[in-house]
């Protein structure tokens, strides 16, 4: 049986902007379709930085990445991106909002909406597509956020801090719901978290990155059975895993220690 | 008592106080002196003998005000939008506006009536200048604005620049937008009085209210003047009105600041 294309493939990606320091250094990973990675690491490890990369965004440096076997600014159709701020449109109700992706790419009207309050249905908003953002809470103007990247049924979620504003119990109900809705819609994502918790709940992959510069410190599968729970926070294995992952961080941060003072002398 | 009935009886009271003191100041001036301050009821006097001339200048100066408050508010949008686009071109116009907001309006009149002759067209030029900058400088931090993340989202969704404009800035400008709105509207009225006293037409039923306070000045008609004074303030509270019903009206479902009834 041979193995499916990867949907991503970094291989000695490099970034640094204009001519400061490199941010990104020789990163290399491949995700197969279906793949929930989580991106882990201290602040300035660049984390947020591969998302960019991914997306197009931003272009890479160094060495190559493909996206659906293409290059990244190619495929933005392909994916959609989660911020850490819901960036809603205050002006627009939580329908309008749901529906902004699918206008920019100049979908009918009557086909924009349906996919919008399927979308909002998903997320369990589906009774709130006339309120105005201001109306809802934090959570559930994520939930939106959710809704809109779904929108254009990406075959890339990129999802960048996104509950990390909210409270813990908001965090791991939301946890839930999206693995929950990848179930039905199988999408691979990558997804930026400061939790160990939380990665180790959502990802079948953690990579554990180390900062100045950003490079792969090491991957930690995690091979907990899906669909997962509130039953699987309560897993023998689930601990041991979120105690290894804190292990291996403050590993990467300790060991980044002397190469910090070494750069400021 | 509570709150909310001092907050009607107070403003009430001084204005009691108020008027209880313009009497006696009045009282106070002796025969001679007494036509320098009319009291109330000579002012409203005064509005019933002149009622006619002070409605048409009324009417005159407002149809100045709205022609120049509209092409100020229609242009400078424009102007903010091609000013928006890249920081070169805000640094090539920007020294220009202000020299034009820091000339006063005063010394351009008689050039203006030179140019375009006395009458509505000055009026209106001159009120459009007045209102133009506070517009056009608003509209454009506005613009400039965006959220930084909505631009970002925009570009993911490959956008087109006009896409990023219609959609995006403007609607995100327009807080932005009626902040000036408003000042401009302001602004409006006093730059037609201002305008029509310089630049006013003469003619039988032309002139505006800056014009009416040259006349009924030359004349000494104090309760006149007065009343032609309560006339332009109560045009200015039409406009100011003007503004902030707009501003609420595009603003009040989705903008925190308009969405609430204590402003």
């Amino acid at each position: 049986m041979s193995a499916p294309p990867p949907i991503v493939t970094f291989d000695q990606v490099d970034k640094r902007y204009g001519n400061g320091p490199l941010i990104l250094d020789g990163i290399s990973f491949t995700a197969q379709r279906g793949d929930f990675i989580s991106l882990i690491g201290p602040s300035g490890c660049g984390k947020s930085t591969i998302l960019k990369l991914i997306s197009g965004l931003n272009p890479i440096s160094g060495g190559t990445a493909t996206v659906d076997g293409i290059s990244p600014e190619n495929a933005a159709e392909e994916l959609a991106f989660v911020f850490q701020e819901p960036t809603l449109l205050p002006w627009l109700t939580v329908q309008k909002n749901v529906e902004i992706p699918l206008k920019i790419s100049g979908r009918q009207s009557h086909k924009r909406s349906d996919i919008a309050r399927q979308c909002l249905e998903l997320v369990g908003l589906g009774e709130r597509g006339g309120y105005y953002p201001r109306q809802l809470s934090g959570g559930q103007k994520m939930r939106v956020s959710i809704a809109r990247a779904l929108s254009v049924s990406p075959k890339i979620l990129l999802l960048d801090e996104p509950f990390g504003a909210l409270d813990e119990m908001t965090r791991d109900h939301l946890n839930e719901e999206l693995l929950a809705i990848r179930d039905q819609k199988a999408w691979t994502a990558f997804f930026v978290t400061h939790s160990v918790a939380e990665a180790v709940f959502l990802s079948n992959r953690i990579l554990v990155l180390s900062a100045n510069p950003g490079r792969i410190f090491q991957e930690i599968p995690v091979n907990l059975p899906y669909p997962r729970t509130e039953d699987t926070r309560q897993s023998p294995e689930y601990s041991r895993l979120v105690a290894e992952v804190s292990r291996i961080l403050r590993t990467v941060e300790k060991g980044q220690l002397p190469s910090t003072t070494a750069a400021s002398s | 008592m509570n709150r909310r009935v001092l907050r009607f009886l107070l403003p009430l009271l001084t204005g009691v106080i108020f008027i209880a003191l313009w009497y006696a100041v009045r009282a106070g001036l002796g025969e001679e002196r007494a036509f320098l301050l009319p009291t109330p009821d000579e002012i409203v006097q005064a509005f019933r003998v002149n009622g006619d001339q002070l409605w048409q200048a009324t009417m005159n100066t407002m149809k100045g005000a709205v022609i120049g408050f509209t092409f100020a508010v229609i242009v400078s949008f424009v102007f903010a939008l091609v000013l928006s686009l890249s920081p070169l071109i805000r640094a090539s116009f920007y020294p220009y506006l202000m020299i034009l907001q820091m000339t006063p309006i005063i010394v351009l009149a008689p050039i203006l009536i030179l140019w375009a002759g006395a009458g509505i067209v000055s009026v209106t030029i001159i009120t459009f200048l007045i209102c133009f900058f506070p517009m056009t400088v608003n509209t454009t931090q506005g613009l400039i604005s965006t959220d930084r993340n909505l631009v970002d989202f925009f570009k993911m969704c490959k956008a087109t620049k006009a896409q990023e404009i219609y959609m995006l800035r403007v609607p995100a400008a327009l807080p932005y937008f009626f902040t000036g709105l408003r000042i401009a509207a302001t602004l409006a009225p006093i730059g037609a009085i201002v305008g029509d006293f310089y630049a006013g037409n003469s003619a039988g039923g032309q002139g505006g209210l800056g014009f009416l306070t040259i006349i009924f000045s030359s004349q000494f008609k104090m309760g006149a003047l007065f009343a032609t004074a309560v006339s332009s303030c109560a045009l200015g509270f039409v406009f100011a009105g003007l503004g902030i019903g707009l501003a609420w009206l595009s603003m009040h479902k989705w903008h925190d600041a308009y969405s609430r009834n204590d402003s």
